[in-house]
């Protein structure tokens, strides 16, 4: 229940920040082990397409998919592995995805960050990464239709998709239909090697929460406790039949778009500012600070997670790849519809 | 008693909505206002809360359509020209299309594309789009051309588990008329012979097969027999039916009201040619619109697309090969 209610419990219970923290540094401590290990198979030739980090990104990440409910709906961006460990998505759908193995939910179909399973809640994102945000207005509509009121649905997207017309249509749609909609923007600094001033023109990402007629907040994306707490506000007012909330979280890419990528384009400044704080080594010191956790637990969970990634990851690459004589190749399920039926 | 081509998509609405509660209809003006067309009149007022106008946002309905469906519904989105859905093509191909392939989950949708010329129309009013997408994997693509077919077919189309991008013809909207709704249809993915005929097989779909049948009953007077093949949906496409047709005749002329390039009539020779030159006595022919955009005045329009004219010059030289 903490974790649902962290909108409202937040100040008054003084267990709940502290317990609330610590399990959230954890899925980032998980999640930077996790990217670290596919960053390492990438450079070692093992995994097949790029390889997408959320270094600095995970107070953010971690803030949505602990806050989300079971029976909620997340479609997270390329850099979510911490929202998507909280959320419930196991390591080894991670790892299956990334090394193709046929046992993982995309089975060699589709790879990396390309992962999901609907019917958990979890969608399963396309490339272009705006157009997820209508079909999570979408569910949220058959929600309605029966008669559920109680769920919420995150979207999260960068600031580069923030330009796409799919997430102008949604928002809009999402307001329109007063949907519990949370619509989560990472501004990072960077969509791939574009920096926001030739992405966008307004002051702040928040500004256009105001156009839409929704509500809108932003948030320091460097600070775990800020993260918590603003995501926690909008989800809960989101669930509370208040419509669609937007959350800009400011941060900055700590890595390249993707493993291929040096990202030597980035402005220094923006490394030695504020906003180029690593958020895991944020929460550490807070951690620290409030004497939360010492040393030896920080030495233990770090262990910890190194030892279930390296479990998963060794565990996948005993698994079978994908056989194509064993794929059917139909695009439809109504099999008798796929053109070729016939003559199979 | 006689019931329009667009009578019939709306009672085949209105019997989706009232036997399968999953059903909605979602797309722009379709609430009380009763659609562009009025296909969705009524419907409303008769089933309320479930026949919901959308903003202008192509993309965000067929998206909210795609998660809606996810959740367990069946979404019948209208656009409000077939010209206007490429706003919400990526939805369309490569969210809905690719959704059953890559999770395992189906996504059925039904798009309502109001397809092909009418009079004035003109470039953004008037296209025909079933070739751009069938070509992708993961959709099924149907193109009734009579009362019968539009209304069993948008019934089917609802109950199918994938994605259809249904392709309504607007020109028949209130120039075709049948005495009843039909109580049995073909399955969808049988093409349908629509006259038969000894001398040459023409193959078309949509609005075309009118045309087709037209120029059949004209050079019967002269002792031509012209077989007269209805795809209905071009995706899948019949080829068995085609190429009997092809075993009989000898010859064969594709018409299409869509432009030429990878269209649904260069399929077809396609297919033909390899899997059955040996039944041609000539070689096959295809009759397509122009490759302009759709042309505004009634002049240039009846030049841009096949007409029975145009359709019967070709029949008859390829006749004399």
């Amino acid at each position: 229940m903490l974790r649902t209610e962290l909108g409202r419990t937040f100040h008054k219970d003084a267990s709940a920040p502290q317990e609330q923290f610590l399990r959230a540094f954890r899925w980032m401590l998980l999640a930077r082990v996790l990217d670290e290990k596919f960053a390492n198979l990438y450079r070692g030739g093992k995994i097949f397409g790029g390889v997408f980090l959320g270094r600095g990104q995970e107070a953010l990440s971690v803030s949505v998919g602990m806050t989300l409910r079971k029976g909620d709906i997340f479609a997270p961006l390329i850099r979510d592995a911490a929202g998507r460990l909280a959320f419930g998505e196991t390591i080894l759908d991670a790892v299956r995805t990334y090394l193709g193995s046929v046992l993982g939910p995309m089975r060699g179909r589709d790879g990396n960050v390309h992962r999901g399973k609907p019917k958990e809640g979890m969608l399963a994102m396309i490339s272009h990464l705006g157009a997820m945000i209508s079909v999570v207005n979408g569910a949220l509509m058959a929600r309605r239709f029966k008669g559920i009121s109680d769920t919420v649905g995150a979207a999260c997207v960068g600031e580069g998709a923030s330009s796409t017309g799919s997430w102008h249509e949604a928002l809009n749609q999402a307001a329109v239909e007063k949907l519990p909609l949370v619509l989560v923007v990472a501004n990072n600094q960077y969509a791939y090697s574009t920096p926001t001033e030739r992405q966008f023109a307004c002051e702040s990402l928040m500004d256009r929460a105001v156009g839409y007629g929704v509500e809108g907040r932003a948030v320091d994306g460097t600070d775990l406790t800020a993260c918590l707490e603003t995501m926690g506000e909008a989800i809960h007012r989101a669930r509370e039949g208040n419509g669609p909330q937007l959350v800009v979280g400011k941060l900055l890419r700590l890595c390249g778009h993707g493993e291929h990528d040096v990202a030597d384009y980035v402005d220094p400044r923006l490394k030695h500012s504020a906003i180029g704080r690593d958020c895991l080594e944020v929460a550490q010191e807070q951690a620290f600070d409030h004497k939360w956790i010492d040393d030896k637990t920080l030495e233990e969970w770090r262990a910890d997670a190194v030892r279930r990634v390296e479990e998963a990851v060794a565990k996948v690459q005993r698994e079978a790849a994908p056989d194509p004589y064993r794929e059917d190749w139909y695009a439809l399920s109504s099999k008798h519809l796929n053109e070729g039926h016939s003559t199979l | 008693m006689s019931i329009t081509y667009l009578e019939a998509i709306r009672e085949a609405q209105a019997r989706a909505l009232s036997e399968d509660p999953r059903v909605f209809i979602y797309g722009q003006d379709v609430g009380s206002f009763g659609g562009a067309f009025k296909a969705t009149k009524n419907l409303a007022q008769e089933f309320p809360g479930r026949v919901i106008d959308a903003p202008i946002s192509e993309d965000a309905i067929v998206g909210a359509a795609i998660g809606a469906a996810l959740e367990g519904m069946r979404p019948i989105l209208e656009m409000q020209f077939a010209d206007f859905s490429t706003v919400g093509f990526n939805q369309i191909v490569n969210q809905a299309a690719t959704m059953f392939w890559r999770t395992r989950l189906s996504c059925p949708i039904t798009i309502r594309l109001p397809s092909g010329g009418t009079q004035g129309g003109g470039p953004f009013h008037s296209q025909s789009l079933e070739a751009i997408y069938a070509h992708y994997p993961g959709l099924v693509v149907m193109t009734p051309a009579t009362v019968e077919d539009v209304y069993s077919m948008l019934l089917e189309a609802v109950a199918i588990d994938d994605p259809v991008v249904f392709c309504e013809h607007k020109y028949l909207y209130y120039h075709l008329k049948a005495e009843s709704l039909p109580t049995e249809a073909l399955p969808v993915g049988k093409a349908r012979i629509a006259r038969a005929g000894r001398d040459l097989t023409i193959v078309a779909y949509s609005a075309m097969v009118h045309e087709a049948l037209a120029v059949a009953s004209e050079l019967s007077t002269e002792g031509t027999e012209i077989e007269v093949v209805d795809l209905r949906s071009v995706k899948p496409l019949d080829t068995d039916t085609v190429m009997a047709s092809v075993a009989r005749t000898g010859r064969l002329l594709c018409v299409g009201e869509s432009w030429p390039w990878g269209g649904v009539t260069s399929e077809v020779i396609a297919r033909v040619v390899s899997e059955g030159f040996g039944l041609l006595d000539a070689p096959p022919q295809r009759l397509n619109a122009k490759d302009t955009p759709v042309p505004y005045h009634p002049n240039l329009w009846a030049a841009h697309r096949p007409t029975a004219h145009s359709i019967a010059g070709a029949a008859r030289n390829l006749l004399r090969q």
